[in-house]
């Protein structure tokens, strides 16, 4: 399925929740969907056999200084297609529910966004640091993050 | 009669380097490759050993992040003296490719534990690393009144 198909397809479904779709200089196109809606959102990704998105590849976080934003790239071995969906979050207290149930492989890289951005995952399995020691400050890939002089009394 | 017995224990201890396999990063592939048969470092008497409590040197191949550098603390506390620790490569030395701008990588080993030997390269190549062997066996045999510590 192409992109404009698959976009269509979940804006008939969900209505208002898919926002737009940003296709000019992406590949795959993303699908931009409200924060609440990801959940089911995914579900529907996942289970429509029509589009049976089985594989979610990269879970990333983005910064754009005035906002967050989490992409998914999502690969569909049944059907040969892929997509990306992307949700923007505020810049305070960013949080969307999790997919983790959805795709069991999303719990790492939920942790790793967690630990680097500090965007939260509502009812997530296991929300912990994965890189960073457990007592680490701060979430180093934010643009406003400010390194610490001292770790455990190490220079940095 | 003293320097003779220090002859003979700096001797044996230049003689068994057992060092602790301990490699964090690429690094890591260099002293395997260095203590397989081609340059087959057992020759210096130099074989590793998967348990600090039985190695007299630490080579500390790769970068460390300051999650591991307690780790690192640790395993050096837990060796018996006489101990001896060689930094390999860059980061090991300074923090290497990471040192301008990185909030996790220790900028070298020597903040956390004593070193006696640098060697640079990134990587070494095993040539490097057994020179630095035969560097710390020179100072071994300097130490006195079976000194750990020169």
């Amino acid at each position: 399925m192409e992109a404009q198909a698959i976009f269509d397809t979940l804006q008939g479904k969900f209505g208002d929740a898919v926002v737009e779709l940003q296709g000019e200089g992406f590949s795959p196109a993303f699908v931009v969907v409200a924060p609440a809606a990801v959940k089911e959102v995914s579900r529907f990704l996942k289970e429509d056999p029509n589009l049976s998105f089985d594989v979610l590849m990269c879970l990333s976080g983005v910064d754009y200084k005035e906002k967050f934003a989490v992409a998914y790239h999502l690969h569909s071995l049944k059907n040969r297609h892929a997509i990306g969906m992307k949700v923007f979050l505020p810049r305070e207290t960013p949080s969307l529910p999790t997919v983790d149930d959805v795709w069991p492989a999303a719990n790492f890289q939920e942790r790793e966004v967690f630990d680097l951005f500090g965007i939260a995952f509502e009812g997530s399995k296991d929300l912990r640091r994965i890189l960073l020691p457990e007592d680490w400050e701060g979430h180093p890939l934010r643009k406003d993050y400010k390194y610490p002089d001292f770790y455990h009394g190490i220079k940095i | 009669m003293v320097g003779n017995a220090d002859l003979f224990v700096n001797w044996a201890r230049k003689s068994s380097l057992w060092y602790l396999l301990f490699a964090t990063a690429c690094c890591g592939i260099e002293l395997m490759q260095a203590g397989a048969s081609r340059y087959d470092m057992d020759r210096f008497g130099a074989v590793f050993r998967a348990t600090p409590r039985q190695s007299d040197l630490m080579l500390v191949a790769g970068t460390i992040t300051h999650k591991m550098a307690e780790r690192v603390k640790r395993l050096y506390d837990q060796m018996p003296e006489p101990k001896y620790v060689i930094a390999m490569g860059s980061c090991a030395n300074t923090g290497g490719p990471f040192y301008k701008d990185s909030y996790c990588v220790v900028k070298g080993v020597d903040l956390i534990i004593p070193v006696d030997v640098y060697i640079p390269g990134c990587p070494p190549r095993p040539e490097a690393l057994i020179d630095g062997i035969m560097k710390l066996q020179k100072i071994i045999m300097q130490r006195k009144n079976y000194g750990a510590k020169a």
